[in-house]
């Protein structure tokens, strides 16, 4: 049997080069779902909301949690272009945690200002990395 | 022959001009470090937006988002991105040139300053200022760089401008920057050479490159998908396109400001060296003459007295 095809996938942020490796497939967040992307897809244009990016590389799982950007996906290359973006080893669990709670307290109090919008974006990002590094408590229907 | 207190004096001066350089030269090499670092960092999130996303504009020919719209004539708006603080060589100046080139050649100019520098050059010429920014974080940060994207694109769907450009500072390396200018709205399609580059760059990356050839003709016109649809894709991704430039060019910027600091103090410091042994050489002269002089005049007046 030849082996699976593989396309190759690449995260870039501000900061560094995250992820570059020739992988299975994916599933991603995109603005309006989740979306899986195969070798061989046909090129396509989406912007990316928070949430994590779910890699399989020979059989393996591996999660990333990011946040907003966009993905432009040829046949044999995905390119993922992101504000943030950290592999599980790389998130702060108790930072997330936190960063959770004020998100959680803020979206209490300001129900129709414009922090509302901000407190929720860095509660979806808390929840983001707290899912990625595959915690369990982290209420994570709303991604 | 000046003065031996006078030539004291200016040495004593200079030395202490050329701590305060010297200091400088060390804030602003101890500073470039990091901004270096972040700039370089920064470069192939820069690179890859502008390469998917004007490979996307060029290779579709879905253009109807109001972000693309190229209207004619009308108001250009230039962002110039300048330092707050001088006595770093040309560095502000090499901007503000280009600045008044297109203040000459076009008619309806509005700017965007960025730097104290170059506001109270152009407040003092009493050139169109939209908006200003001054005391910028030495490290930029992103959401900065957000404001000024939502400010212009604001301006641009209210059609109160119908182009912007962006004039700022490459960093190449402590000694070499670059100015370059950048139009970011509408925003620029790729032009052949451009095109062909990245073509060549693919090709390099693909292994069978017999094939690759025609792969990159073939990419020319790609029919996209669009998820969830053209508009709603355009409307993500054009912000964030602006942002992503924006955030890389401050950040070359600032390394560039402080790597024609760290060169210019660095001259400055040298210089000071150089006349300090000038000054110094003069005052020794200075007081060998004044010896000489005394001797003469204790010899001459034993001679008076025999």
């Amino acid at each position: 049997m030849a082996a699976a095809p593989k396309i190759q996938f690449e995260v870039v942020t501000p900061q560094k080069l995250v992820y570059s490796e020739k992988i299975d497939k994916l599933e991603a967040p995109a603005i309006d779902g989740l979306i899986g992307i195969w070798p061989k897809h046909a090129p396509l244009v989406t912007a990316m909301k928070i949430g994590v990016v779910r890699v399989v590389k020979d059989g393996e799982e591996s999660q990333i949690a990011i946040s907003e950007g966009f993905m432009e996906v040829q046949p044999d290359k995905i390119n993922l272009v992101v504000r943030t973006a950290e592999l599980p080893d790389q998130i702060d669990i108790d930072r997330a945690k936190s960063a959770k709670e004020r998100a959680e307290e803020r979206l209490e109090k300001e129900r129709d200002n414009i922090d509302f919008a901000r407190a929720e974006a860095s509660y979806d990002r808390a929840l983001a990395r707290l899912k990625a590094a595959g915690h369990q408590d982290h209420g994570y229907d709303r991604l | 022959m000046q003065n031996m207190r006078d030539i004291q004096r200016r040495i004593g001066s200079v030395k202490n001009t050329q701590k305060i350089t010297r200091a400088m030269k060390m804030v602003a090499a101890a500073k470039l470090k990091n901004a270096q670092d972040r700039a370089e960092d920064a470069r192939p999130f820069f690179n890859k937006t502008v390469e998917v996303l004007r490979g996307v504009f060029t290779r579709t020919r879905e253009t109807s988002h109001p972000l693309l719209a190229e209207r004619e004539g009308g108001r250009h708006l230039v962002i110039v991105i300048t330092g707050d603080r001088g006595l770093c060589g040309a560095y502000n100046h090499k901007v503000i040139d280009i600045a008044e080139e297109i203040l000459e050649e076009e008619e309806e100019v509005s700017l965007m300053v960025l730097g104290r520098k170059a506001r109270d050059y152009f407040r003092r010429r009493e050139t169109d200022i939209m908006a200003e920014y001054i005391q910028l974080d030495d490290y930029p940060g992103y959401g900065f760089a957000n404001n000024l994207a939502d400010e212009i694109i604001h301006h641009f769907r209210a059609e109160d401008v119908n182009k912007v450009s962006m004039i700022y500072t490459h960093f190449n390396s402590a000694i070499s920057q670059t100015v370059k200018t950048m139009q970011l709205l509408p925003v620029e399609k790729f032009n052949k050479a451009e095109e062909d580059s990245i073509a060549v760059e693919e090709q390099a990356e693909q292994m069978d490159a017999e094939t690759a050839g025609e792969e990159a003709k073939s990419k020319k016109y790609v029919d996209y998908i669009f998820e969830p649809s053209p508009a709603e894709v355009f409307d993500n991704i054009l912000p964030q396109y602006l942002i992503n430039v924006i955030y890389s060019a401050l950040l070359e910027s600032k390394a560039s400001e402080f790597g024609a600091r760290m060169t210019a103090m660095d001259s400055a410091t040298d210089n000071a060296n150089e006349m300090i042994d000038k000054l110094t050489l003069k005052y020794n002269r200075a007081r060998q003459a004044e010896i000489t002089k005394e001797i003469t005049e204790i010899v001459g007046g034993a001679e008076a007295l025999k």
